[in-house]
């Protein structure tokens, strides 16, 4: 992967495939320009031993082929910068991410467009789950939420609607340049 | 600054809008693309994204773009795949943004599949 946002969009769509209904992405960078990223959804979990088996590339649950690439390569990019990748899960319940990466070490890789990463999953799901990210850094605060969104639009209006995708892209832009524009992108 | 007054207003066009297109039984074409690690790592976002912007700028309205996973043939994506209302499926193959402008001129506007980008042609060159 050629950067971090990328990364989030694969880990996504693990949570997509876990059937969840509300995915969370929270983005937190330090002064000191740690990156604290926290994934979470409600989707189907997993037990310990697949918790185990998904951080060695050779595990997957997919049919396909026999190598899941995902989440070992996040994990060995945030490695490289003396960050770490954790699994929290319960099945049934739903599965957390912790990823951290130290973004001034210098095989850190950019943090690319996280923008475009949220974007292209709420226009490729327009009726459902729910996403919600948030970013902070020392530049301030934001938050966007499909279920906000949605609350105001009306559930018969898909997020796909033309006009409707055009504003979520702008706003998500606007968000990720007010809180990283300067620091990270 | 976005505010929500403004997505208000979008809301108010956007159901007129609905409304029209349910009168007009126009079919739908639909754009499949591979969205799986090999696929992410590929180029298959900004590929998704050029398919949005051409759809826009063209202001084509029976067009719908979703995404699926991983299918098992890594080497060759971005994979996309172009379901049309006649019951036809082409599927293309290391697509790139300047080959989706070309796609969406040629085949979902024109009906014309752009055959050197199809998974059959870059089997023949294997």
């Amino acid at each position: 992967m050629r950067d971090i946002s990328l990364h989030l969009l694969d880990l996504m769509e693990n949570s997509l495939r876990a059937g969840a209904t509300h995915v969370e992405c929270d983005m937190r960078l330090s002064e000191e320009g740690r990156l604290d990223i926290c994934l979470r959804d409600d989707g189907c979990g997993m037990d310990p031993e697949l918790q185990q088996s998904v951080l060695s590339p050779f595990g997957t649950t997919r049919t396909t082929r026999k190598v899941g690439l995902g989440i070992p390569l996040t994990a060995a990019n945030a490695e490289k910068t003396g960050g770490a990748l954790h699994i929290h899960s319960v099945p049934g319940q739903g599965t957390t991410l912790n990823v951290h990466f130290n973004t001034r070490h210098m095989d850190c890789l950019p943090l690319g467009d996280v923008a475009q990463t949220l974007w292209t999953l709420v226009i490729t799901h327009p009726l459902s789950p729910e996403f919600t990210l948030t970013m902070a850094s020392p530049q301030g605060e934001s938050r966007f939420s499909t279920e906000e969104i949605r609350s105001v639009l009306g559930a018969e209006i898909p997020l796909n609607e033309p006009e409707v995708s055009a504003y979520l892209r702008d706003l998500l832009v606007e968000q990720a340049q007010t809180i990283f524009g300067g620091l990270l992108l | 600054m976005k505010t929500l007054q403004e997505l208000e207003a979008i809301r108010q066009r956007t159901l007129e809008r609905i409304s029209l297109r349910k009168e007009d039984k126009e079919e739908a074409v639909r754009v499949v693309i591979g969205m799986a690690t090999c696929g992410i790592a590929a180029g298959a976002r900004p590929v998704l994204n050029a398919f949005m912007e051409e759809i826009e700028r063209r202001h084509l309205r029976n067009v719908t773009v979703a995404q699926t996973g991983c299918i098992g043939m890594c080497r060759l994506e971005p994979m996309v795949d172009v379901y049309t209302p006649d019951g036809q499926k082409v599927t293309y193959v290391l697509v790139n943004p300047e080959k989706v402008r070309m796609i969406v001129a040629d085949h979902i506007v024109n009906g014309h599949p752009v055959t050197e980008y199809t998974i059959g042609a870059a089997d023949k060159q294997d």
